[in-house]
């Protein structure tokens, strides 16, 4: 026992003496002075649009009309009206407050939905025998090839006409649109638009996973359950998360889905702020404000979950 | 093995089972009731957004006292294209506020369109005037009445450097030539400014420029043939009115006042120029009378907002006809387009072609109605009480938005790209045998 724990730690020690080695060597062949200045200057210039409606959605409104945002360096003058009437106003039937949460009520199901749809799916395609497996998988991901624009006329009268064959009622249709407040279409119908590629890139993730692995389980008796919940999801997760975080910013950012599917007391942040501006576009530098009340909850995301994100960006590239 | 398949399959199935029935059982409980139309909800979407939503939800209180039905309008500013896609797809609004009789057209096409009901067909015929009817009736049926309306082919200016410079309103089109070179040859600066810059609809403000001095130059008739295609655009009356904008809009000693060449022209937003008229940057800018809108969230050169009113920081005149005393205009507006025919429906129809509706929206301020009985002077600035005064003389000739009523290949596509290259310097014939390759598409 004692031996043991000690070769453990000699090894330990020696693994992680060389593992030091390798990243300093790694750091200095990547990095150089030149580098880093070069880095500094694009992330500069590619921040200063940025910065510039950071400013602006602190200045009054006709000040905005009139001068460029840098006048505020010699003229300063700010105010958070912007944020109070992009808050308060919206310029439709919901104001942006409500919006933000209709999108929270969007967003966070529409990731979750077809995440536990595309990791069981990913998991059959991957390590499941069934006849016409290939064929199937095949057909899957020749799905996203349909631009969604195709699909939205169809899948929308399927939701609010149902589906009839020769007379024959085979799907009646649901009138939830009409429903207030009813996320249902929307859910659907992101969930739908996603799964293809969902389940190609968790399925390459996932059949990386040693075979020997899942068959060293199935011999201790694990079911595919088991399999799945104790293996394929830990092993997964990075994968996992990094396609939660495409999926939520997708779907957040979204405007054509929810304004064709969503009824009107549910439409998201998105639709708000477009029309934010007015029919004239006359008050367009509410859009400033608007515009960073609504990256507020893509920026957590990122930056919370930002650690799988690298991971699992590469997840199933290698692999076609 | 037999039970195990069981097993297996019995799971999904009663998963889908138990899905179905919840959403079976939403379907069951959002059925409405007919009978009252008290209580019902009436739901309007549009292309109206901002503070012109507001204001149209809120024009809708005195109705929904009355009646007890509940009005909801939701703005979309992709309107345009969102709607054909919702109404093929079998979810239409109840109501729809079309603004161009091109696109109502395209609706009434996919038969999911109401006809007017009778009492809102009688409320036409007594407020408004034959033409405003006729675009919204296809095939002899009436489907959609009109709602509020707009002047285009204002000229906004400053009544005070006006009077500074001793120059007065033009009366003729050779009149407003002569007071741009006035301007010119006084400030030393280009007087005219102008945007056509507005996203995916980049250039309908040179389309109106077009519009208004073919209606002017060659009369309501040749006006007429070319919206409906028998004028093409490649025929000299066109070629005339395109040179006679070019000697304004390509001159560079005309424009673009407060932002550069010629070429900036494209690249100014079409509402950034109220900001430089208020400022006095930029003497002279063509746009329609919703411009006032604009010129609510800009300061003058003292720091203040500009006043709207004949003496005031800024005022506008209807572009001149050739001829003074002629009054040739060129009109938008709205039609309020059913896609149901309930009750409430019907009302709610029949009381915007009243003058009740145009006299509550237009007091709240900003827009005009061609209603011929609503009260112009409910209207919110001098300008605007004008404008409605303008559309409510019967010996005033309008005709609609030529762009708005030609097929959307060419006013809504190869019209709007052809004023962009003409401005980026495309000569002219290429230009309009461009424009008029948009009919064949």
């Amino acid at each position: 026992m004692t031996t043991d724990t000690l070769v453990d730690n000699r090894s330990k020690r020696q693994v992680a003496r060389a593992t030091q080695k390798s990243e300093k060597m790694a750091q200095k062949r990547l990095t150089s002075r030149g580098a880093t200045i070069a880095a500094i200057i694009i992330a500069v210039i590619w921040t200063i649009p940025t910065f510039g409606l950071f400013v602006t959605s602190f200045r009054p409104g006709s000040d905005t009309q009139s001068t460029g945002w840098w006048t505020v360096f010699v003229n300063p003058s700010f105010t958070l009206d912007n944020y109070s009437q992009a808050l308060n106003s919206g310029g439709t039937a919901l104001t942006l407050g409500q919006s933000f949460i209709n999108s929270l009520g969007i967003t966070i199901p529409a990731t979750v939905f077809p995440l536990v749809i595309a990791s069981l799916a990913a998991y059959a395609f991957a390590w499941i025998d069934f006849k016409f497996k290939n064929i199937v998988f095949v057909g899957v991901f020749a799905l996203q090839i349909v631009p969604i624009q195709m699909a939205l006329v169809p899948l929308l009268s399927l939701f609010s006409k149902g589906l009839t064959v020769n007379g024959v009622g085979i799907f009646p249709g649901f009138e939830l649109r009409d429903a207030e407040h009813s996320f249902a279409t929307v859910w659907i119908a992101h969930a739908i638009f996603a799964l293809p590629l969902a389940i190609f890139m968790l399925h390459n993730f996932i059949s990386e996973i040693p075979g020997e692995v899942i068959e060293a389980a199935r011999v201790d008796g694990a079911g595919h359950g088991q399999i799945f919940f104790r293996i394929v999801l830990p092993l997964a997760t990075p994968a996992i998360a990094s396609f939660a975080i495409f999926q939520f910013l997708w779907v957040w950012n979204d405007l054509l889905v929810a304004t064709i599917f969503a009824p009107s007391t549910s439409l998201p942040l998105t639709q708000t702020l477009n029309s934010l501006s007015g029919t004239w576009g006359n008050q367009w530098f509410l859009q400033s404000a608007g515009a960073f009340i609504s990256i507020i909850v893509p920026l957590v995301v990122f930056f919370s979950l930002q650690r799988f994100f690298v991971r699992g960006l590469l997840a199933g590239a290698t692999k076609g | 093995m037999r039970v195990s398949l069981h097993r297996r399959i019995a799971a999904p199935i009663a998963i889908a089972t138990i899905v179905g029935l919840a959403l079976v059982g939403c379907a069951e409980e959002s059925g409405t009731d007919s009978g009252s139309t008290e209580g019902q909800t009436v739901k309007i979407s549009g292309g109206i957004t901002g503070t012109e939503a507001d204001a149209l939800n809120k024009s809708f209180d005195a109705f929904t006292k009355d009646t007890g039905i509940k009005v909801e309008y939701t703005g979309d500013k992709s309107f345009e294209g969102n709607i054909v896609t919702k109404v093929t797809g079998g979810s239409a609004p109840d109501i729809a506020i079309v603004p161009q009789p091109g696109l109502l057209k395209t609706l009434v096409e996919t038969g999911e369109v109401k006809e007017a009901a009778e009492e809102t067909s009688a409320n036409v015929d007594k407020n408004w005037s034959p033409d405003w009817k006729k675009y919204g009736t296809f095939d002899g049926k009436f489907y959609a009445a009109p709602m509020l309306a707009s002047i285009k082919g204002y000229v906004w200016y400053s009544p005070a450097q006006f009077k500074e410079w001793g120059v007065t309103v033009p009366t003729t089109w050779d009149e407003t030539l002569a007071l741009t070179k006035t301007i010119q040859e006084k400030t030393q600066k280009a007087p005219w400014c102008a945007g056509f810059a507005s996203d995916a609809a980049s250039g309908w403000p040179g389309t109106d420029w077009i519009e208004d001095l073919v209606l002017r130059q060659s009369g309501p008739d040749v006006y007429d043939s070319w919206v409906a295609g028998d004028t093409k655009f490649t025929d000299p009356d066109i070629k005339k009115a395109f040179d006679s904008v070019g000697e304004i809009l390509l001159n560079p000693a005309y424009v673009n006042a407060g932002y550069g060449d010629v070429k900036s022209i494209n690249s100014t937003a079409f509402g950034d120029v109220a900001a430089k008229v208020a400022d006095g940057s930029c003497a002279l800018t063509h746009q329609a009378s919703f411009l006032s809108s604009n010129f609510l969230d800009v300061k003058t050169a003292a720091g203040t907002t500009p006043t709207v009113a004949p003496d005031g920081d800024v005022y506008g005149f209807v572009l001149p006809g050739i001829e003074a005393g002629s009054a040739n205009i060129e009109v938008g507006g709205e039609f309020v387009t059913p896609f149901t025919d309930s009750e409430a429906v019907k009302k709610v129809t029949a009381y915007m072609a009243t003058p009740e509706f145009a006299d509550a929206r237009v007091s709240l301020g900003g827009v005009i109605s061609a209603n011929l009985n609503a009260d112009p002077s409910k209207a919110s600035s001098p300008l605007l009480q004008d404008a409605m005064k303008l559309l409510q003389d019967p010996n005033t000739t309008v005709r609609f938005d030529g762009s708005d009523l030609m097929p959307s290949t060419v006013g809504a596509g190869s019209f709007w790209k052809g004023m962009v290259s003409w401005i980026d310097g495309k000569d002219t014939d290429t230009v309009l045998s461009d424009i008029q390759a948009g009919y064949e598409n």
